[in-house]
C-alpha cells in the first residue's frame, strides 16, 4: 500500500499514560530518535511527585511533550497536535491542552467500566461523541502488543508493559523516525533478561510495521532536517549539561570537585551525574542533610578543591546561614538551586523561578551572593562555568538558579570545542603577603587583590600561611576578630563593593532589537527565555517592533542595564512567579518595569505571552495591535 | 578485624598520610602552636586547661603544623580554633563536623580536629555529630562537656541534669539529658573516650590515643564552667571524693575503684550483672578479684562499651566511668572515597592537563551525537 507523505514544518506531540507506563522513556527515545535526524527540538517531562500514584487516576498521569522542527525553535509548545493517551487517565488529563482538529491516539484496552470510572467518565468518550471535533484514532496498542510478543513466554503483565514500546514504534513509523539508535538502546537497557528485551525490540518493531500496513493511519508525516550551524551536536537536559559544566570547571580550574548535597527533586541528577565521575577526580558526599552538604563543601573549599552543593527551594534554605558563613569567610562556593513551585514543599516535580528573592536576600545580614542563570538546557553547561569563575576569582558563593523545566527538558546542544571553554586560575596564596613593624614578612588573609577585591586562598598544608578564618567579623585585613564599629561599616561594604566587582568582568548586553528603535523591550530571565523568544517572533511575525534581552546576571547587572532600560518606553518582565525581578529593577533603576507572571508550575505559554507584548506595544505606540493574521506561520 | 584485614594497609594511625617534620628541621614547642591572640575565656575557665594541654600535646607528634586543622562551631569551646597557630576555622553552630568532614576528604594529607561543646555537639548539630561517628570520617572531636551554655549566659544543655534551675527553667529543667557515651556508641563511633579537663596527665593520654586512631575518635571532656555550672564536676575533682566517683577503664585490666586497699588497689570494681545483662558495681570482697570485669576497649560488640557507659550518673555527677571505652578499627568514610577515585582514575593522579582535556572532551562529545556541516 502507498501512503501519502505530507510535509509539516513542526509537530508537538504528547505521549501521556499512567506513571508505570513508561511515557518518560518512550519520550526520551522519540526525543533522541529526532535529534538524531536532525530536527531542532525542545521537551517539556511532566510527572507526579508521587512515584506510583494509584493506577489509572489523574493524579497518577505522567506525560512527556516533544516539540521538533525543521527550523529553530524555542520551546515545548503551548498546545499539542498528536496527544497519545495510553489510558482514560491520560485523555481526560491532557485533551484540555488540545485544540480543536488535533490527533488522538488511544490505547483503546482501558476504556472499560472500571478504568473509565476511575478517571472520572461516566460515560467512554471514544462512544459518547465528545472527541468528534478531534481526529481519533482507536487502537488497541496493549491487545496487540501482546500478541506480538506471545512467543517470549512472558507473563500477560510484563508483555504488557512493552506497550509504550508499540505506541514509539507507531509513532515512529508516522513521523519517519530513525529506529536504530532506540533498537540499540533497548539491547543495552535489557541486556541483562534477554525475553524481556527481545519483547520491547519486537513491540517496537510491530508498532512501526502496524502503521505502515494499517488503513487506519493513512498519512505520515516528513519534518525535514533544521539548518543548523556546523558542530557536533546532542541532545541534552539541564541537568546533564549543568553536571558536565562543573566537571569542566574543575578541569579548567584543576580544582578537584567536591559535591556535597543531599538528595531533592528536581536536583537530584546532578548528584547521581557527577557519581560517575570519579575518573575526573570528582568526589560527591551525599551528606544527612542540607546543611550537612553545604557544610561540607565549604570545608572541601576551605581545604583547597572548588566546594559545589546542587538543591532545589527547600534545601536553600535549610543552607541559608551556611551561605552566609561563605559569605564571611570569602570561600569560593558554588551553590546550585533547581528551583521548583513553592512555598514550603510545593510542587515537586513543577517548575517555578520564585527563589530569586531568596537567592538575593534570604540570609541574615547584608550578605551579598553574586547569581547567575542559566536560559536554556544546554546553556547550563555554561552558566556552571561561569558560577565557578565568579566563585573562584572573586573568592565568593554563587548561587546559580536553574529550575524544573531547563533540568528534566532537553534541546540539541552543540558540543563546545575546548578552546572555547574558559581558564580559571585558582591563584592559590603561595607566601606572605605583608610586611609587619619589625620588618618581617607576615600573612594577612584579608588582605585585597585592588582589581577584584577578593581576599587571598591559602590552603592547608601551605606553611608559613597558617590562619583562622570564622563567621565573627574579621578586621579589614588582618582578618582577626574585630567588633569595632567603623570597621565593620566598612567590611560590610566592602563585601557589597566586591560582588558589585564583577560586573567589571561581563559583556555588555546583547539586545535584540532588528529594527533599532522598538519601543517596547521585554526582559527575561532563566527558563523564560524560550517563551519570551517565541512571544517575540509572533509579535514582530505580525509586524510589529519589540526588543528582547535576556540577563544571565542576577547580581550583580550587567554595568549597562540601566541604560537599556532607559531606551526604552515600556519594558515588560515575564516571569514564573510574581514579579521578584521586576522588584529588584524597580528598586534599582527606578524603572516602571510591568509584570507578566505566571506560577502554574508550567512553562509560560508563548501565545498568551505574544498578546501581553501586543497590548504593552499597542499602548506605547498608539496603534492597534492584531496579532491574529498568520497564527498557523507563526513560529514557536 | 585486626589491621591486616583493613583495605588500607598502610594507612593505620590516624596521622599516618600527614607529613612529618624532617629529622633536621627543629622540633616545635608548645609556644610554635601558640597564635597571637588574646585567649579570652572567662578566669578559671575549664578550657584554659584543655588549650595548654593541647599546644603541650601536638608538638609530639611531630606533624607539620601547616597540616592541621581545627574546626569548631559555635560557643565558649569553640573559639578555641583562634588560640592554636594552625590552619583553623570557627564555623556556624553545630555544623563543625559536616566541615571537618568535607576537609578530611578532600584531603588525606591533613590531621583534622574539631572542639565542639555539649550544646553545639548535642543539641543544634546532634545530627551532623552521629553521622560523622557513623562514617568513622578520620577526625578527632573533642566534645567539651560542661553542662550548661555558657555563651548564651546560662540556660540548660543536652548533658545538664533533670531538673537544673537555669535562666530558662525557672521551675526546674523537665529535659531528659543525653549521655554522650551512649550516645557515640550507638551511633557505632570506632573510637569514644573520656576525660578531665584538669587531669593534664590522662587528657593527654587520651588524646594521644585519639589522634593515633584512624576514623572518628569522639573525645568527652568534662570541662567545669566556673560562672554558670560551678562545681558540676566537684565530686570527680574532689580528693576526698574522687576515689569513689572515678571508674577508671584500662584496656585489658579489671576496673577497679574505691578506697585503696593495701594491695595498692580500688576496694571496689565492676562485674557483670546476670540479672540485667549489664554491669555493676560491687566490692571485692564480697565477689573476689576472678569476678571482675576485665575491660576490653578492643571488642568488636559495643554491648560492654554501652553496658560501663551507663554507669554514669545523669543526675548530679557522683560517679563515671573516665578512659577510653571503645577503641575498634573500621575502614574509615574518607579513605575509601579516595579510593574509588584512585580506582577510577585508574591510579593516573599524575594526569596532566592536556589529558584531562581529552577525556573532558569525550565525556562531552559522548552519548548519540551528529554532525552538521
Amino acid at each position: 500500500m502507498t501512503k501519502q507523505v505530507k510535509q509539516l514544518d513542526r509537530v508537538i506531540i504528547r505521549f501521556a499514560g499512567d506513571s508505570g507506563d513508561g511515557m518518560q522513556l518512550t519520550g526520551d527515545r522519540f526525543t533522541q530518535e529526532s535529534a538524531a535526524f536532525g530536527n531542532d527540538l525542545s521537551t517539556l517531562p511532566n510527572f507526579p511527585a508521587e512515584i506510583r500514584a494509584p493506577q489509572g487516576t489523574l493524579p497518577g498521569v505522567s506525560s512527556f511533550q516533544v516539540h521538533f522542527a525543521d527550523h529553530d525553535i524555542l520551546t515545548p509548545g503551548d498546545a499539542p497536535d498528536v496527544l497519545v493517551a495510553m489510558n482514560p487517565a491520560a485523555l481526560r488529563a491532557n485533551l484540555g491542552d488540545l485544540p480543536k482538529g488535533a490527533t488522538v491516539i488511544v490505547d483503546t484496552h482501558d476504556f472499560s467500566g472500571r478504568n473509565l470510572s476511575k478517571a472520572g467518565y461516566t460515560t467512554s468518550p471514544l462512544d459518547d461523541g465528545s472527541l468528534d471535533e478531534y481526529a481519533l484514532h482507536q487502537v488497541d496498542l496493549t491487545g496487540m502488543t501482546v500478541a506480538a510478543v506471545k512467543e517470549f513466554g512472558l507473563s500477560r503483565k510484563d508483555a504488557a508493559r512493552a506497550k509504550n514500546m508499540f505506541a514509539l514504534g507507531l509513532l515512529s513509523w508516522m513521523y519517519g523516525r530513525p529506529t536504530e539508535a532506540t533498537v540499540d538502546f533497548l539491547t543495552r537497557r535489557f541486556a541483562k533478561v534477554s525475553e524481556i528485551r527481545d519483547a520491547n525490540i519486537t513491540a517496537f518493531q510491530s508498532g512501526w510495521n502496524f502503521g505502515e500496513t494499517t488503513e487506519a493511519f493513512a498519512v505520515s508525516y516528513e519534518i525535514k532536517p533544521a539548518p543548523m550551524s556546523p558542530g557536533t551536536y546532542r541532545n541534552i537536559t539541564g541537568n546533564l549539561a549543568l553536571s558536565y559544566g562543573l566537571v569542566a570547571g574543575g578541569v579548567q580550574s584543576g580544582l578537584p570537585v567536591f559535591l556535597g548535597s543531599y538528595p531533592i527533586t528536581p536536583a537530584s541528577d546532578i548528584l547521581h551525574e557527577l557519581s560517575k565521575h570519579k575518573a575526573f577526580g570528582v568526589t560527591t558526599f551525599q551528606a544527612e542533610d542540607e546543611i550537612a552538604g553545604v557544610g561540607a563543601a565549604i570545608g572541601a573549599s576551605f581545604a583547597g578543591t572548588l566546594g559545589v552543593t546542587t538543591t532545589s527551594g527547600p534545601g536553600l534554605a535549610l543552607k541559608s546561614e551556611a551561605i552566609g558563613l561563605a559569605v564571611m569567610t570569602e570561600l569560593p562556593l558554588v551553590v546550585i538551586d533547581v528551583q521548583r513551585g513553592g512555598p514550603s514543599t510545593g510542587l515537586p516535580t513543577k517548575t517555578e523561578q520564585a527563589d530569586l528573592l531568596q537567592a538575593m536576600f534570604g540570609r541574615n545580614g547584608e550578605s551579598p551572593v553574586p547569581i547567575v542563570a542559566p536560559q536554556s538546557p544546554g546553556d547550563c553547561f555554561d552558566a556552571a562555568l561561569e558560577a565557578i569563575r565568579i566563585a573562584v576569582t572573586y573568592r565568593t558563593p554563587v548561587l546559580l538558579l536553574s529550575d524544573g523545566m531547563l533540568a528534566n527538558g532537553s534541546e540539541p546542544w552543540r558540543v563546545p570545542e575546548l578552546s572555547e571553554l574558559p581558564s580559571i586560575d585558582p591563584a592559590f596564596a603561595t607566601g606572605p603577603n605583608h610586611a609587619v613593624d619589625d620588618g618581617d614578612d607576615d600573612f594577612w588573609p584579608y588582605l585585597r587583590n585592588e582589581e577584584t577585591l577578593a581576599r587571598p586562598w591559602a590552603i592547608p598544608g601551605t606553611a608559613g600561611l597558617e590562619h583562622r578564618i570564622g563567621g565573627l567579623e574579621k578586621g579589614d585585613g588582618h582578618g582577626n576578630i574585630s567588633y569595632d564599629p567603623a570597621n565593620h561599616d566598612f567590611m560590610v561594604r566592602t563585601r557589597a563593593a566586591k560582588v558589585q566587582r564583577i560586573a567589571e568582568s561581563l559583556p555588555p548586553l546583547e539586545v535584540d532589537d532588528p529594527t533599532g528603535d522598538a519601543k517596547v523591550l521585554v526582559l527575561g530571565w532563566g527558563s523564560t527565555y524560550g517563551p519570551i523568544g517565541a512571544g517575540v517572533r509572533r509579535v514582530r511575525k505580525a509586524g510589529y517592533r519589540v526588543a528582547q534581552t535576556h540577563l544571565r546576571h542576577l547580581n550583580p547587572f550587567p554595568k549597562d542595564l540601566g541604560e537599556v532600560l532607559a531606551r526604552y518606553d515600556k519594558v515588560l518582565v515575564p516571569e514564573m512567579n510574581l514579579g521578584q525581578l521586576s522588584l529588584l529593577l524597580r528598586a534599582e533603576y527606578l524603572v516602571d518595569a510591568v509584570g507578566y507572571n505566571h506560577v502554574r508550575g508550567l512553562p509560560l505559554k508563548a501565545a498568551e505571552l505574544a498578546e501581553a507584548i501586543g497590548e504593552l506595544v499597542a499602548q506605547a505606540e498608539g496603534v492597534d495591535v492584531d496579532l491574529t493574521p498568520a497564527p498557523q506561520e507563526a513560529l514557536s | 578485624m585486626t589491621t591486616t584485614e583493613l583495605p588500607f594497609p598502610g594507612l593505620t594511625s590516624g596521622t599516618d598520610s600527614v607529613p612529618t617534620l624532617q629529622p633536621d628541621e627543629a622540633a616545635q614547642t608548645g609556644k610554635d602552636f601558640t597564635s597571637d591572640q588574646e585567649v579570652r575565656w572567662c578566669p578559671g575557665c575549664g578550657d584554659y586547661a584543655v588549650l595548654k594541654a593541647v599546644q603541650g600535646f601536638l608538638p609530639g607528634l611531630g606533624l607539620r603544623r601547616e597540616n592541621i586543622v581545627f574546626v569548631s562551631g559555635i560557643g565558649c569551646s569553640s573559639r578555641f580554633p583562634y588560640y592554636l597557630d594552625t590552619y583553623g576555622m570557627h564555623s556556624i553552630h553545630g555544623r563543625a563536623p559536616s566541615i571537618a568532614t568535607g576537609i578530611a576528604t578532600a584531603r588525606e594529607d591533613l590531621s583534622v580536629w574539631v572542639v565542639t561543646g555539649d550544646g553545639d555537639a548535642l543539641s543544634i548539630g546532634g545530627n551532623h555529630l552521629i553521622h560523622a561517628l557513623r562514617r568513622n570520617v578520620n577526625m578527632t572531636i573533642l566534645l567539651f562537656n560542661n553542662r550548661i551554655y555558657g555563651l548564651t549566659k546560662g540556660q540548660y544543655s543536652p548533658t545538664s541534669e533533670a531538673g537544673k534551675v537555669t535562666k530558662s527553667t525557672p521551675m526546674g529543667s523537665v529535659d531528659h539529658p543525653f549521655n554522650p557515651v551512649s550516645l557515640a556508641l550507638g551511633a557505632e563511633g570506632t573510637f569514644v573516650a573520656r576525660t578531665i579537663d584538669s587531669d593534664r596527665k590522662h587528657l593527654t593520654s587520651v588524646l594521644a590515643a585519639a589522634a593515633a586512631h584512624r576514623g572518628t575518635s569522639l573525645v568527652e571532656i568534662y570541662q567545669n564552667c566556673p560562672i554558670f555550672n560551678d562545681g558540676a564536676f566537684d565530686a570527680i575533682k574532689n580528693p576526698d571524693t574522687k576515689a569513689d566517683a572515678i571508674i577508671p577503664l584500662v584496656h585489658g585490666q579489671p576496673v577497679r575503684f574505691g578506697a585503696v586497699l593495701e594491695s595498692g588497689l580500688g576496694s571496689k570494681g565492676l562485674v557483670r550483672d546476670g540479672e540485667t545483662g549489664g554491669v555493676r558495681v560491687a566490692q571485692v570482697a564480697d565477689v573476689g578479684e576472678s569476678a571482675l570485669l576485665v575491660h576490653d576497649a578492643h571488642s568488636p560488640d559495643p554491648t560492654m562499651a554501652f553496658a560501663l557507659s551507663r554507669l554514669t550518673d545523669s543526675g548530679y555527677l557522683n560517679q563515671s566511668p573516665i578512659g577510653i571505652f571503645r577503641q575498634v578499627e573500621r575502614p574509615t568514610y574518607d579513605d575509601q572515597a579516595r579510593a574509588q577515585i584512585t580506582t577510577a582514575t585508574g591510579g593516573n593522579d599524575s594526569d596532566d592537563g592536556a589529558d584531562a582535556g581529552d577525556r573532558l572532551a569525550a565525556l562531552i562529545g559522548g552519548g548519540d551525537t551528529w554532525t552538521v556541516v
